[in-house]
């Protein structure tokens, strides 16, 4: 019971990560591949500040501000960029931040990481706190579920819209593109940063190797397997993965085998990812009916 | 292609045409006029207000539309999404106004709504409104790009070669809506290679070659002016 309830916070966790990066590629068109940086500066944002005192309900908050400070000092250079050259951006940002993380010992501890976040102090510590933090999660994703679906549905939403389809369209028609983009790149990484808090406060503990590159792949999955473009798309994706992932655990690989199979894992992702952009690209939920 | 000593006013009514052979400069004025391309050097007036140097969207925001040569429907949303999202400087494209004044919006997208109808119909693509883009026809892509810029509510339209590529029929809805919308008192401005229609559509004409102006006037008189057979036939003694 105790495993479930830790695999659908996962996995909900990953609905709010999977949301706000479908945000900028779903409906901005933007490919950001640096976007677990926000993940990450919202994890250890919160974590620090969790660490040096200050409530957790608060750190989080600052967390996400924080990924929203740096999604936006991001976009505006970053945006300038078209198409791949964005996404190449990205990919650069996304490791620049976690070698900040990796080298900067006296703020972050390095590749020793942080132990011992602690939990909003009334959620309980420990397995105890599970159901409690679940709900939390749940509330949490709700609540990011609805403000983006009345983004998205909204005007915003639709001019968003209009500037993945066509940049020189949505020009013409007085569209300020530059700040359409950059506004969706700041809200994405604003819910990634809570996606990150979130994750911090859960696992109690963050190093660098949990932001990489694996990460953002990862969520990418999410979003493109579930549709992107739709409301519902990331969060489907979200839980299929996570659930998918979860029960790799129970496959009976011999314990001599495991350094050989383990890697499959991101091979299997990477693999499936290509095939879906190739098959399949509007995911299990598309956007508009063929 | 460059553009080089190009000097003409547009009075404050009427249908101009823009002609020229092929790579004369027409596409790339339009460029310019509207902000995709810089100006190395002189000025572009619109309505007594500087203009060159403004980003494509300002431009647009004050009533200089534009449409493209190359007909581009946005593929992946419908007639009804495209015409409500061309609407200028709306309330719900603001974040702050979503959440904090959803009434304003909502009332806003009604009237959006309520406009797009209007133009669909004025169109005849009422019963399209559901249809993604992608899937029309061309010459229906292109009444929904014309539809687009009316949403805009634009003062002045600069239309690249509307009638290319869409059949007899379509052409002559097209032109009954231009001269409509004309008389509304848009001030239209075209390139068009169908000269007996901008012979009857246009009140003025400008001619291009090789990136200059080489003729202003009438239709009737440019079929006279021996610049303009020559741009298009090449030389005099070719032509004979």
């Amino acid at each position: 019971m105790d495993y479930l309830i830790h695999i659908l916070i996962v996995a909900l966790i990953y609905a709010i990560f999977a949301i706000s990066l479908n945000l900028e590629l779903g409906y901005t068109g933007l490919y950001n591949f640096g976007h677990v940086a926000f993940f990450g500066i919202g994890a250890y944002s919160s974590a620090l500040l969790s660490l040096g005192g200050l409530p957790v309900s608060l750190t989080m908050v600052i967390g996400m501000v924080f990924a929203g400070i740096a999604g936006g000092l991001l976009a505006i250079p970053a945006l300038r960029l078209s198409g791949d050259y964005f996404g190449i951006a990205t990919l650069a940002f996304g490791e620049m931040v976690r070698l900040f993380f990796l080298n900067e010992r006296w703020l972050t501890k390095g590749p020793m990481g942080l132990p011992g976040i602690p939990r909003p102090s009334w959620i309980g510590q420990g397995i105890a706190g599970l159901p409690m933090f679940l709900l939390l999660c749940a509330l949490l994703t709700l609540i990011v579920f609805l403000m983006v679906r009345r983004l998205t549905t909204a005007p915003f939403g639709r001019a968003l819209k209009v500037v993945r389809e066509d940049e020189y369209v949505a020009q013409a028609l007085g569209k300020n593109v530059l700040s359409l983009k950059i506004r969706a790149v700041t809200v994405g990484s604003v819910l990634a940063g809570l996606a990150g808090a979130l994750w911090a406060h859960y696992i109690t503990y963050i190093s660098p190797s949990d932001f990489t590159l694996n990460e953002t792949i990862l969520v990418l999955l999410c979003v493109v397997l579930g549709g992107r473009g739709t409301n519902w798309g990331p969060i489907l994706g979200a839980v299929v993965i996570i659930f998918f992932q979860e029960s790799l655990r129970f496959l009976p690989i011999p314990p001599d085998l495991g350094r050989f199979v383990a890697p499959l894992q991101g091979i299997v992702y990477g693999g499936t990812l290509v095939f879906l952009m190739l098959k399949r690209p509007e995911g299990l939920l598309p956007e508009y009916k063929a | 292609m460059a553009v080089k000593e190009v000097s003409f006013e547009l009075g404050n009514a009427g249908i101009t045409g823009l002609v020229g052979p092929n790579g004369s400069g027409k596409t790339t004025l339009f460029h310019l006029i509207t902000g995709f391309y810089q100006l190395d050097r002189g000025s572009v007036y619109f309505r007594d207000q500087l203009i060159s140097g403004l980003a494509p969207h300002r431009i647009s925001q004050m009533g200089l539309v534009r449409t493209f040569q190359q007909t581009r429907v946005l593929p992946f949303m419908s007639v009804l999404e495209t015409l409500m999202s061309a609407s200028p400087n709306q309330v719900g494209e603001r974040l702050s106004s979503i959440f904090l004044r959803p009434r304003a919006v909502s009332q806003a997208e009604k009237e959006n709504m309520e406009r797009a109808k209007e133009i669909l119909e004025f169109l005849r693509l009422t019963t399209l409104a559901d249809q993604l883009a992608s899937r029309l026809s061309f010459g229906q892509q292109k009444l929904l790009e014309l539809g687009r810029v009316l949403m805009s509510r634009p003062q002045m339209i600069l239309l690249d070669e509307p009638t290319a590529g869409i059949n007899p029929t379509l052409i002559r809805q097209l032109v009954e809506l231009l001269i409509t919308l004309s008389d509304q008192g848009i001030r239209i401005f075209l390139v068009e290679h169908n000269m007996p229609l901008v012979a009857e559509v246009c009140q003025e004409i400008l001619v291009m070659d090789s990136g200059s102006l080489i003729f202003t006037g009438a239709p009737s008189e440019a079929r006279q002016n021996a610049r303009v057979i020559e741009a298009y036939l090449g030389s005099t003694d070719h032509a004979a």
